[in-house]
């Protein structure tokens, strides 16, 4: 059955669902991208809830005209109005009064959504409205998708796309360094509200998928996925528009596959699995790889300071240690340094005699800089550097440098 | 309007209105400040996938188990929020982005999957809550104030929001000065031997804690509005933590008594027929006091910010 889905065997409708959400989900993973890329993801959150008013007025004003209330263009068109609406008191909200963005978020998100809720208890008393179906938006309602929602939602995310290319230098800019794009004389104020209305464009077209309280996790959870997995914006960019594609199908093909699996939930389950595999495995920033790095780094805080102890004969009663040097060659089980423990423990004291020269020399206060205990002095110093500190040491003849 | 139509079907519900609202407005206050406003947005939505878990594994909808749910759903988010924010070194906002959209999308796919036809337990209404429904039909006028028996059959929504809110008070009023001094700078508070990090998560699980004790009568829309609203506009109106404070509560009672009554007679005013939502309407309110204060507030510029036209 999930295979079947998988293929696109599962009939009509989910074959749209199934393109449509996969489209939705790249739209939305690069345009978040920016988005969180400039620390604003939530921003995101007040747009979703702000479209629910917009909708319900769209709704109403079209049957008060007697036409179908029902028809998308129409929704998503008043859902826009009131989202840049929301949008707009937002970015007023934080400009001109002394409140943080988190509450004007917050402010306008609860505000537009209780009017929302208002106008929906309005529309419910209305004669054509017991079927409208609005509370739909809320949570996404793929059954009944026709062919012409899928083109919206294909025309509309295209759009997006084509919009996000357009500007994706001046996006970047303006989401790592702000002041320095404005000092580059770029609008920086109108780049945000072009980000915002993509992430609005976004919202508005994802309301038939995933619904407004969902599309906000396909548009943080695929950048903030893709982050995990490169420091190149560009390539953060491809990668969380592939991600959210990725989410999309296979959460439209799952929910697809057995009944009572609403589409937009299992979308953004899918996502976040990816999303905690990420957190988890990926390399550099991922939490194994961290762990990784912390053990290693200690090995090698434990491996020197054993050598150095080996060095001044001191006993080692520390048992990872000593274990480290068994492990490497350097000492037998009682603590008593090898032959080739006896070498390098020597060569540790140097270095660190070494480094003791160059920390005291003016001279050398860019490589001193570099001290931590650990680096080999060998690469940051060049040879005949090591010579002339080794002159004024001294030291031992016999060992090898 | 005579006190045999007032009292059974619209004091209590105004009564839990103004009490959920003032219970959450007063950590409102202190998320506010400290930048955590949304956490409030966050826990409402946690809510839910709580409430679901609960019931499932309780198999009824009884009221301390859910509360429990709902709690431990928040106190886990919070929790989530704060390891992912750490270990994938992710700011706040995304990581809880992340965090609330997940959970809440569990809790719908669980709902969906089980058998919750039979109660009622549905999205809409956790979101909208059901505030016109909680009506006292024991009541005949004033007097049943007095009828002890009369009281009994007060809706148990009205006893569990009050009780939340003494919680919530007297949390407030307890850990004042560590609240008041670790809001403004930690780092001083943290130098005169406040936990502050376990003040900062009592705080956050005070708030769940009026959260789900709100959300259970009147919807999780409620929640987040009076969280930030009367707070936001209390911030615009004075420079003083008490008068701040003072200030948002005024506005959660005026939110909480003029949403109700509009919601409940205003579409009657109009000629229509039904009323509207109250918790809609509430949070509508509370918006328009915001705006009001947005433009009118004594403080409502940033000290030093340039006047702009």
């Amino acid at each position: 059955m999930l295979f079947d889905a998988l293929l696109l065997q599962l009939g009509y409708n989910a074959t749209l669902v199934a393109i449509g959400a996969t489209l939705l989900g790249v739209a939305a993973g690069v345009t978040g991208t920016f988005l969180f890329l400039r620390k604003r993801a939530l921003v995101s959150d007040a747009i979703s809830h702000a479209t629910l008013p917009g909708i319900c007025l769209a709704f109403i004003i079209m049957v008060s005209l007697g036409g179908d209330g029902r028809n998308l263009v129409g929704l998503l068109a008043g859902s826009a109005i009131s989202a840049w609406i929301g949008l707009l008191c937002l970015s007023w909200l934080t400009r001109h009064t002394r409140l943080a963005e988190d509450a004007a978020i917050g402010a306008v998100l609860s505000v537009f959504f209780g009017l929302g809720i208002v106008l929906l208890t309005v529309i419910q008393t209305m004669s054509s409205g017991r079927q409208a179906g609005l509370e739909g938006f809320l949570l996404g309602s793929t059954a009944g998708m026709l062919w012409a929602d899928a083109m919206v939602i294909a025309i509309g995310g295209a759009a997006a796309l084509v919009l996000v290319l357009v500007l994706r230098r001046p996006m970047t800019l303006v989401a790592f360094d702000p002041e320095y794009a404005a000092a580059r004389g770029l609008p920086v104020d109108r780049i945000d509200l072009a980000m915002m209305g993509l992430v609005m464009a976004v919202t508005v077209v994802g309301l038939k998928i995933v619904g407004l309280i969902l599309i906000v996790a396909l548009l943080i959870i695929p950048p903030v996925t893709a982050r995990f997995w490169s420091e190149r914006s560009d390539h953060v960019v491809l990668l969380a528009g592939l991600i959210g594609g990725f989410s999309g199908y296979i959460g439209a093909a799952i929910s697809a596959s057995a009944p009572n699996l609403p589409t937009g939930p299992i979308i953004v389950l899918v996502g976040f699995s990816i999303f905690a595999i990420s957190l988890f495995l990926a390399p550099n920033r991922g939490v194994l790889a961290a762990v990784l790095r912390h053990f290693r780094f200690q090995r090698r805080v434990h491996l020197r300071q054993g050598l150095l102890a080996l060095a001044q004969n001191q006993p080692i009663y520390e048992k990872l240690t000593l274990r480290l040097l068994r492990r490497a060659g350097f000492a037998r089980a009682d603590g008593v340094a090898t032959d080739q423990g006896r070498a390098r423990a020597a060569k540790a004291l140097r270095d660190e005699k070494r480094w003791q020269v160059v920390r005291a020399d003016r001279l050398h206060e860019a490589a001193a800089a570099l001290y931590d205990g650990l680096r080999d002095i060998e690469t940051v110093l060049t040879r005949d550097q090591i010579v002339d500190i080794d002159a004024r040491i001294g030291g031992p003849a016999g060992v090898p440098t | 309007m005579s006190g045999e139509e007032f009292v059974p079907l619209s004091l209590t519900p105004l009564l839990i209105g103004i009490f959920a609202a003032i219970a959450c407005a007063l950590p409102g206050n202190f998320l506010l400040l400290r930048r955590q406003a949304l956490i409030g947005d966050a826990i409402s939505h946690v809510v839910l996938p709580g409430i679901v878990v609960a019931f499932l594994a309780t198999g009824m909808i009884a009221a301390w188990p859910m509360m429990l749910g709902a709690a431990g759903a928040a106190v886990v988010a919070v929790i989530l929020i704060e390891a992912i924010r750490r270990l994938g070194k992710i700011e706040p906002g995304a990581a809880m982005g992340v965090v609330f959209t997940a959970m809440f999308a569990g809790g719908v796919l669980l709902l969906e999957q089980s058998d919750t036809s039979s109660v009622h337990l549905d999205v809409e209404h956790a979101l909208f809550g059901n505030l016109e429904s909680l009506i006292w039909l024991d009541a005949i006028g004033w007097s049943s104030l007095w009828d002890i028996k009369a009281l009994r059959g007060l809706p148990v929504e009205l006893p569990r929001i009050a009780i939340a809110l003494v919680g919530v008070s007297l949390f407030t009023i307890v850990f004042w000065r560590p609240l008041k001094l670790s809001t403004f700078d930690e780092g001083f508070a943290q130098t005169l031997g406040i936990r502050t990090n376990l003040l900062g998560l009592a705080l956050v699980i005070t708030a769940a804690i009026a959260a789900v004790a709100a959300f259970d009568a009147v919807g999780s829309i409620i929640v987040i509005a009076m969280f930030i609203c009367p707070p936001a506009a209390a911030r615009l109106m004075t420079n003083r933590l008490e008068h701040q404070i003072g200030w948002s509560v005024v506005f959660a009672i005026i939110s909480a008594v003029l949403g109700y009554v509009l919601a409940g007679y205003g579409p009657l005013w109009l000629g229509a027929q039904n009323a509207v939502s109250a918790a809609g309407m509430i949070a509508t309110v509370s918006g328009l006091i915001l705006t009001l204060t947005a433009f009118f507030g004594p403080c409502r510029t940033r000290i030093g910010a340039p006047v702009e036209g």
